[in-house]
């Protein structure tokens, strides 16, 4: 084939032929690449072992379709979602012609076929000029307006803008070499006239040939081969640079994204392969050293883009606690570098809560899961601080306030240390002649266990729910029974909170009691008590929230509600953590909120999946973390700003924190919190 | 460093009403549950700490029953070396004296720089631990909170009225009775204690430990409990009853009498 | 009977309020038999308590020594024990010096040990019958101690009250010759001393005083208003300070402040006998806790069995609408 320019591959400079700078480039680069991914990879193989990552393959390809291809979670930042949208797309479209570009510094006349004419060398200098456009548009945004999320605060290091714009120059300066490269030619075809290529209208190349069309053959000769080189450079250099920082991501998204967990709400076992029943013969709990990490964590790190999505929906760091998410990540990564350096030997691993991590911050954690709702890139952050806890309580570092109702719950299965016999006070004499409650433990029979749990048994204030739940069950016409001292604390927080062999002793002595009870299925108005049953336990009778029996019991048509008294109050819903997030649950409580009669509901601005956790629930209510307001504060400031005047929640412990936070907040009188159970059995129609 | 520290299993009351039993003779016990003496596992984590920095063996003893044993797994999960169980029917219903005097024979099998107590447990009467030191005539220091090791001796603050902390210089060997707050003290959980489960924990009767059966127990106390009993409650508080409303009404009625409201 | 004796705590030349306590249990065990006072220390502070004694002991014991500028247990012990017949009655304070030197010295003299007594009721041929408490204060019980060889007992400052009467006349006599070896194995270095904090909660005349009650930390604003609202400072009890939740100068108690308020309000505070011990000048208190067994409720004039979290706002509101 002709060529109005000597390509790249048959073109001398002084003498020295280009096809040896092309393969120079090529081979050091490539050289270079592999030795760098082989660096990186070797901290991968020597982690933990998780072996479920590569099962269930088909669920997987629709996560990598949905998540990693359609950039599904983007767009929940529309903005950035969009410029990320316009890179990403335009990287996938290039990546085509960046590989063909590099063949034809060997071999000039190269091309995919398909790819070399037609609509793809259409799309890809619109591809090619919408990046650059995106590039201009992030380095601005991201050097000159440097929205709240990306700053790095003291402690945790320097900023990281720097790398950010740097690393937007070098995508832009390769959109400009791939089209300035493609522009001489066109420029030089026009002089020449015969066959001219096609150049789309404003795109790149387009502008370029079009100022570059009375420019000299030479120069044209030039341009088009040191743009090349220049392009060349540029991409090699650019793959290099990857393994070393945030934009990592490009190469290892879509593998944490094939990888990315795919079940919600559970906690992963002390160690992938080891069965409850072997945990004794484990030499160390937790994650002590990175080493301790699984693999996939591991590659979490390496994939963070940085983009701080975790931390702007961080309750923790929001009442500024000691805790943000993108810096657990960040932290991690940097620990990786330096405990694997490129060049030089391997330095001794030392103990992450040494130097790494800070106990405040991993305790800080409520688990309430809105960073992994939020990161783009499917990274885990739960699963770590729970295996950074199990390190923690493996080495006897517990705050003293976690250690009273850890022991209590030891001995008597409750983080009080009340009395076993007491857990059923709440249903007292006065009330068991208004609504039945079955005691399993003395051999009465039901269909159905409503599983108490501690808070609700225990605490004054909470029993109310107890009530107003057995109230619902029994207005149902629900066959139900509790299994009263027979019942422990169902441990979810216990298991949250690192304490594994204890959520094992729990877990056993409630699984037995259960499956002796000979109920058929369970019900409990507790969502952590819900998560921990249905995700953590095994075996166990299907089990519904309170919110979801209602919902159903009202579309059957078995449970009436009277229209609402009084009918000025607006309604918001807060979804607890465990009941939206972690199990998808958020319509239940809403269409049965929106069953009585009279009842205004508004929504606040974060709901659903972005809720804002109030604080956090079970051995949460006990730790005492540095913090500058409370969560609870913020979300009742949350449901003010709605316009709401009552906060109906469906969890004990959001309740328990709303109330305190209405006290904070000073807003008694103006706003109340409610359970949805209470707001339930006050209209039940008699 | 060796340091024998001398620990209790006493009932974990905090959370609960004690209630008598039938006879009122005894405490309600068949709800509780026990759990080291407080005092005690302040005093095994100080121990375990000035082991760590100064090197040694850190020994835990406890004058109990069988089930006594738990406790002594529990504090060797957290760093104890070795346990020592001592038991036999003659040492119940000893008076502290008689405690004193089976610990101090348990001092005199081993070879310690530091004997810890303690500053108090269930029956709240902080005497163990100044009366072994008498027996054995070692320096004794109370209500210890602080502990630094200065050469050959010890540097211990003692806790004493108005928060006040008394510092003094103790020779070696000695005995501690230590006060909460000393530390923090670590974690132990199931796992650990199963760690320690197969550890052998020697056990001393009172022939192996050489004592005569008439020095210890209820043969040896000249301190006898007869009989537990509750407190009149609300002798001398005028309880108010009624609505939350009356009562507030009735209070500050009564504040505004006796000059609390300002 | 054999002589009671009666160790005398004081601190820069001023007696402890439970040096009159101790006559009083002296005379509840054998209201016959006089009752001797000792007292150590060195200088002009020490002549000045022997003669306040003198006006309240039949016979004061001066025991003057440099040695005990700063009380020694163990070197007071020696002394005691050259001093005193074997089959004495020796009253000790249960305070932070009674818990250090009585233990030992019950050995070292061969003698019973009654530790953190009550309450008295009497002699029962050679066995005195008293009264402890044991958990914290929430079960007592009755003990028979055999005293036929001697014994050592400390009193629980705070039940028994101080015998005011002054009448006694008593005699000075100095013991100071026979006291014998002073060495000791253990010395006294110094005293640090606490802190003081942003308010001095032994000056305030009402108080307001949180315990565990209070449950979590961020209800320690619950108190503030209800103490705003009455004019009141803020104390607690040692759960609250362990906690960091207040500064340990808040506490009231034997390891913190003595407060002598007209009010106290105790909020949730189960009324440990430590905690008690810092409470002195007779205040009107006041016990609001959930627990209507909590012992509180037999020292406090006015009771309350509710939940301070729910109690106090309704009490400030009450308070604030005048």
């Amino acid at each position: 084939m002709s060529h109005a320019l000597i390509p790249p591959a048959q073109y001398s400079f002084l003498g020295l032929p280009t096809i040896v700078i092309s393969f120079i480039i090529t081979l050091a680069g490539t050289a270079t690449f592999v030795f760098l991914i082989y660096k990186r990879l070797v901290p991968l193989f020597g982690a933990a072992p998780d072996n479920t990552r590569l099962e269930r393959i088909p669920e997987r390809i629709v996560n990598t379709l949905k998540i990693w291809l359609a950039q599904y979670r983007q767009p929940r930042y529309m903005f950035a979602g969009i410029l990320h949208i316009a890179i990403f797309f335009g990287f996938l479209i290039l990546l085509i012609r960046t590989a063909s570009l590099v063949v034809i510094g060997f071999w000039a006349d190269f091309g995919i076929p398909g790819f070399t004419s037609g609509p793809y060398v259409i799309i890809k200098d619109y591809a090619a000029t919408i990046v650059l456009i995106a590039c201009v548009i992030a380095a601005v945004r991201r050097g000159i307006f440097t929205p709240e999320r990306y700053k790095v605060p003291e402690k945790y290091g320097h900023d990281h803008t720097k790398e950010a714009v740097f690393v937007l120059a070098v995508i832009s300066t390769l959109m400009l070499s791939e089209s300035l490269f493609e522009a001489a030619l066109i420029a030089a075809e026009m002089q020449k006239g015969g066959h001219v290529t096609y150049a789309a209208p404003l795109t790149l190349v387009w502008i370029f040939a079009n100022l570059l069309s009375e420019t000299s053959i030479s120069a044209l000769q030039g341009t088009h081969v040191i743009s090349y080189i220049v392009h060349d450079i540029c991409f090699f250099f650019f793959a290099c640079f990857l393994p070393f920082g945030k934009h990592f991501h490009v190469f290892t998204s879509i593998f944490n994204v094939v990888f990315m967990r795919l079940d919600k709400g559970n906690i992963k076992p002390v160690q992938y392969g080891i069965s409850d029943s072997q945990l004794d013969e484990l030499e160390s709990f937790g994650v002590k050293k990175l080493e301790d990490f699984t693999w996939k964590h591991m590659l979490d790190f390496y994939t963070c883009a940085d983009c701080g999505r975790c931390s702007d929906h961080c309750p923790a760091d929001a009442v500024g606690r000691p805790l943000s998410p993108r810096f657990i990540t960040i932290k991690g990564r940097d620990a990786i570098f330096k405990n694997y350096p490129i060049f030089g030997p391997k330095p001794e691993s030392a103990l992450l809560m040494e130097g790494t991590y800070e106990e405040d911050e991993i305790w800080s954690c409520t688990t309430c899961g809105a960073c992994e709702q939020e990161c783009p890139l499917g990274i885990e952050y739960i699963d770590k601080i729970v295996d950074l806890r199990r390190g923690m309580v493996d080495e006897g570092m517990v705050p003293q306030t976690l250690q009273k109702p850890l022991k209590a719950l030891e001995k008597r299965g409750n983080p009080w240390g009340k009395m076993e016999k007491k857990r059923l006070e709440w249903a007292d004499k006065e009330f068991v002649k208004t609504c039945e409650v079955k005691s399993l433990e003395k051999g009465e029979e039901a269909e159905t266990l409503y599983f108490v749990d501690s808070i609700s048994s225990f605490d004054e204030r909470m029993q109310e729910i107890a009530r107003s739940t057995s109230l619902i069950l029994d207005a149902a016409n629900v066959d139900f029974g509790v299994l009263g001292k027979l019942e422990r604390d169902s441990g979810s927080e216990v298991k949250r909170f690192g304490e594994e062999m204890l959520f094992q002793d729990l877990k056993e002595t409630n699984s037995e009691a259960i499956k002796e009870s000979g109920i058929k299925n369970i019900v409990t108005a507790d969502p952590h008590a819900y998560n921990v049953l249905k995700n953590d336990y095994k075996d166990l009778p299907p089990i519904e929230h309170i919110t979801q029996v209602v919902d159903r019991k009202i579309r059957e048509g078995k449970l009436q509600l009277n229209p609402l008294e009084e009918k000025d109050k607006v309604y918001t819903y807060h979804d607890p953590c465990y009941l939206g997030r972690h199990n998808c649950i958020y319509d239940a409580p809403r269409n049965a909120m929106d069953a009585i009669p009279g009842l205004t509901r508004v929504d606040m601005q974060k709901c659903r999946d972005r809720s804002f956790c109030c604080g956090g629930g079970g051995l949460m209510l006990f730790y005492e973390p540095e913090e500058e307001t409370r969560m609870g504060v913020l979300r009742v400031e949350m449901a003010k700003k709605a316009g709401a005047d009552v906060i109906v929640t469906a969890c004990p412990f959001c309740l328990v924190n709303m109330e305190d936070a209405i006290k904070v907040a000073g807003m008694e009188g103006s706003m109340e919190a409610i359970d949805f159970s209470e707001l339930i059995a006050r209209q039940l129609k008699s | 460093m060796e340091i024998l520290v001398c620990v209790k299993r006493v009932p974990d009351n905090e959370e609960n009403e004690i209630e008598l039993n039938s006879d009122g003779n005894d405490i309600e016990r068949d709800d509780l549950v026990y759990s080291v003496n407080e005092w005690d596992n302040y005093a095994v984590e100080e121990a375990i700490q000035m082991v760590d920095e100064h090197g040694g063996t850190v020994t835990v003893v406890t004058v109990g029953d069988e089930e006594s044993e738990e406790v002594l797994r529990r504090e060797m999960a957290m760093g104890a070396e070795k346990g020592i169980l001592v038991s036999d029917d003659a040492f119940e219903n000893s008076d502290g004296k008689g405690i004193a005097t089976i610990l101090k024979s348990v001092v005199e099998k081993g070879n310690y720089d530091i004997i810890m107590t303690g500053a108090q447990a269930d029956a709240g009467a902080a005497e163990v631990g100044g009366m072994l030191a008498a027996m054995l005539d070692l320096p004794y220091a109370s209500l210890v909170n602080k502990i630094d090791v200065a050469g050959d001796k010890l540097n211990v603050g003692r806790e004493v009225e108005g928060g006040d902390q008394e510092m003094n210089e103790i020779e070696l060997p000695c005995v501690l009775s230590i006060q909460t707050g000393i530390n923090e003290p670590r974690y132990v959980g199931i796992r650990g204690i199963r760690k320690v489960a197969s550890v052998e924990i020697p056990s001393f009767s009172a022939s192996d430990l050489g004592l005569a059966s008439d020095s210890v127990g209820e043969a040896g106390a000249q301190v006898k409990k007869v009989d537990y009993f509750l407190p009149d409650l609300g002798d001398g508080a005028e309880m108010l009853e009624g609505s939350t409303e009356e009562i507030i009404d009735k209070l500050i009625e009564m504040l505004k009498a006796k000059g609390g409201l300002q | 009977m054999a002589q009671i004796y009666a160790y005398i705590v004081h601190k820069d030349g001023v007696a402890d309020d439970s040096a009159l306590e101790l006559i009083t249990a002296a005379q509840k065990i054998d209201a016959g038999t006089g009752v001797t006072a000792i007292v150590t220390g060195s200088g002009e502070n020490l002549d000045r308590v022997c003669n306040e004694m003198a006006e309240s002991y039949k016979e004061v014991y001066k025991i003057d020594n440099d040695a005990f500028a700063y009380p020694n247990a163990e070197v007071i012990r020696k002394v005691l024990v050259n001093i005193l017949p074997g089959d004495s009655i020796v009253l000790v304070p249960h305070n932070t010096f009674g818990m250090d030197l009585a233990p030992g010295l019950s050995i070292k003299m061969d003698s019973a040990y009654a530790s953190d007594v009550v309450d008295v009721e009497g002699m029962d041929g050679s066995t005195l019958k008293i009264i402890r408490q044991e958990f914290g204060g929430q079960v007592s019980t009755h003990v028979n101690v055999d005293i036929s060889g001697g014994a050592v007992i400390t009193v629980r400052p705070g039940p028994f009250a101080p015998d005011e009467s002054k009448g006694a006349g008593g005699q000075v006599v100095d013991k100071s010759g026979d006291i014998g070896d002073v060495s000791a194995k253990r010395k006294y270095l110094e005293t640090v001393v606490q802190e003081a904090g942003d308010v001095d909660i032994t000056k305030s005349e009402v108080l307001v005083s949180v315990g565990r009650g209070i449950e979590d930390e961020e209800n320690i604003e619950v108190a503030n208003e209800l103490a705003e609202a009455m004019g009141a400072d803020v104390s607690c009890s040692r759960p609250i300070v362990d906690a960091k939740w207040l500064d340990k100068s808040r506490q009231v108690g034997t390891s913190g402040q003595t407060v002598k308020p007209k009010v106290y309000m105790a909020m949730g505070i189960s009324g440990s006998f430590q905690h008690l011990g810092g409470i002195k000048g007779s205040p009107f208190i006041v016990a609001v806790n959930k627990n209507p067994k909590a012992p509180i409720f037999q020292v406090a004039d006015v009771g309350i069995i509710a939940d301070i979290l729910e109690f106090m706002p309704e009490l400030t509101e009450k308070i604030s609408e005048g």
